[in-house]
């Protein structure tokens, strides 16, 4: 082995436990607390920033490698509030977040803004195009207009949610978290989600919710169509109590109730794999 | 990858040229490799603007021969369209190998397309009366200088840049194609056209011309046949979701309107921002930014959608 040479994120991860730790089931995540001592929480780079620094970002004049750059700068010089002025739909905008933040942009963004995100919360007033927080862990993105396709793709956790409408696919490959949209969302929206849930308030196109292994859609209007091995769940107490409370902390509560909201989840005919863990697989076969 | 855009002034008219330029610029990362425009300025009365070259921009260095073969080309067209009785108005050299003519003619259009395009390495890049179709190698700052286009004056047009990936990098793969022999008809595309063979033999046994192996001639061809058979744009637009597989945006712009469909998967991007003055769209919202840099609502069309706006 020679030649190899230790990270220093492995030292970390050594530290934290999470090569000893004894990981049965689906159990394949340590959950932090955040009271705990010993810097656990968070990423083992990840600027420590004050809420209470705040920081204006113009990005009229430069080009996206430089916005993230500077962003990043003053993230490693403590400011936990950021507000970025005039994105002009630049694309890759506040990308690969790991730590703590209060970002608001003041404008819309081009594609692929906001992914890879791990705990910041922003909120963008104007419009997002495709691909808007693909692969996020955790944190909350508050859209205010419309977003493009592939909103929250490949969604890991935390909260997703665009107040206008957004373009196809929607949450395609979700593996958890939640997306919430305001409006409507285009065709082949839950594409293949694995976890996870989804709300829309308006109407949703053909083959909503197409192959889907799991999770589940909440549809307050219509679908052109259910996409194969989607169909109708059951609503429950808990679900009613959740959407509610959601839909309320982003001021998107109809007015009638949600009454009028039906749940999709997997028909689980499609299947091809099972819940059991490799381990366990080679023990039944 | 390819960028489409369109924009239509629907109170008048406005500085189109410039306009289309900063659209396609902004739209560059999405396809260095040629840039081309669809323009409409003021129609003129009782006559045509008929743009055509007789070689391509990477023939030119070559060599000396060249020259004088592009001398005997041009001189060889106006000989033909003498023939057919064609009145000349004016003549604009507008680069060494692509020509400007405004013309009168009153006969039929696909026999005198058919009769020009017979002369070696001649293209008609459009006909028409309020059409200008303009196209060449290069980003669209390149190209609006070459061609001055920045002046230009106009209510509509529709431009491309392109990320040549199905056919070779020059002018007749260029978008925009003009809808042979209709004037004032052009087309821009974004995608993949999976039965383009399929169905350019169908249209070629039908008597159709193509002008070279880019898939998204095929939607230029289609168009004109539709419009020929009493289709109206909007018909036609929406037939070609059913017809046409594959994945794909694409624009069509006629002499007062301006139509787009996109197709059954919505996998290729559009974003439009719509107001009672302009309507503009885009493969990225960073092309509409480029002439409105205001705060806008603006969104995506989903699947199977057709739109269609007049100037």
């Amino acid at each position: 082995m020679a030649g190899l040479t230790t990270t220093k994120q492995a030292h970390v991860s050594h530290d934290l436990g999470m090569h000893t730790e004894a990981l049965r089931g689906k159990t394949q995540q340590r959950f932090f607390d955040v009271t705990e001592e010993g810097g656990g929480y968070g990423y083992p780079d990840a600027p420590d920033v004050d809420f209470n620094k705040r920081a204006e970002l113009d990005c009229e004049k430069l080009d996206t490698k430089q916005i993230n750059a500077q962003l990043r700068d003053l993230m490693n010089r403590g400011y936990g509030t950021i507000v970025l002025k005039n994105p002009g739909s630049k694309h890759s905008l506040a990308v690969g977040i790991l730590n703590r933040l209060n970002l608001y942009i003041e404008g819309s963004c081009g594609y692929f803004a906001l992914g890879l995100l791990d705990g910041p919360n922003v909120k963008v007033k104007g419009r997002v195009g495709w691909a808007c927080g693909e692969n996020m862990l955790s944190g909350t993105i508050l859209i205010e207009k419309n977003a493009g396709s592939q909103f929250g793709a490949a969604l890991r956790g935390g909260d997703i949610v665009c107040k206008g409408s957004v373009g196809a696919r929607t949450g395609i490959d979700q593996k958890g978290g939640n997306i919430i949209v305001g409006g409507d969302t285009g065709s082949f929206t839950g594409f293949m989600m694995q976890r996870g849930r989804m709300v829309i308030c308006g109407n949703a196109g053909k083959n909503l919710g197409d192959s889907m292994y799991d999770g589940t859609i909440y549809l307050g209007g219509e679908a052109r169509s259910l996409g194969v091995d989607a169909v109708p769940g059951e609503m429950t107490d808990l679900d009613r109590e959740w959407l509610t409370r959601k839909l309320k902390m982003y001021g998107l509560l109809p007015s009638k109730g949600i009454g009028h909201f039906k749940k999709i989840v997997a028909g689980k005919q499609l299947w091809n794999y099972d819940n059991l863990e490799p381990g366990e697989k080679k023990l039944v076969l | 990858m390819c960028g489409i855009a369109g924009l239509i002034h629907r109170n008048g008219s406005g500085n189109i040229g410039q306009e289309m330029t900063q659209m396609l610029q902004s739209l560059k990362h999405r396809g260095p490799d040629s840039t081309g425009y669809a323009i409409y300025g003021t129609p003129g009365r009782n006559e045509y603007v008929m743009r055509f070259k007789v070689a391509e921009q990477e023939d030119m260095a070559k060599g000396f021969d060249i020259v004088d073969e592009v001398k005997r080309r041009r001189a060889k067209v106006e000989e033909r369209l003498a023939t057919l009785g064609v009145q000349i108005i004016d003549k604009e050299d507008v680069t060494d190998y692509a020509f400007r003519y405004r013309i009168q003619y009153d006969g039929d259009m696909k026999k005198l397309a058919d009769y020009v395009e017979d002369v070696e390495g001649t293209e008609i890049l459009s006909m028409g009366n309020a059409l200008e179709l303009i196209k060449d190698l290069g980003d669209a700052a390149r190209v609006a200088q070459q061609y001055d286009l920045r002046k230009f004056k106009g209510t509509h047009g529709i431009g491309h840049t392109r990320m040549a990936t199905e056919s070779d990098v020059d002018i007749r793969s260029a978008h925009p194609y003009w809808a042979y022999p209709y004037n004032d008809i052009a087309v821009v595309h974004n995608g993949q056209l999976t039965n383009y063979w399929m169905m350019r033999r169908e249209f070629e046994r039908r008597g159709h011309r193509f002008m070279s192996n880019c898939d998204s001639e095929l939607l230029a061809v289609y168009t004109a046949y539709n419009l020929e058979h009493g289709a109206t744009l909007e018909e036609s637009l929406r037939q070609s979701i059913q017809d046409i597989d594959g994945v794909f945006t694409y624009l069509v712009s006629t002499k007062d309107a301006l139509g787009m469909a996109k197709d059954t998967m919505a996998a290729k991007p559009m974003v439009l921002y719509e107001s009672d003055d302009l309507v503009a769209l885009a493969s990225e919202e960073v092309a509409i930014r480029a002439v409105i840099p205001h705060e806008i609502d603006t969104w995506d069309p989903y699947d199977e959608e057709v739109r269609v706006w007049r100037a």
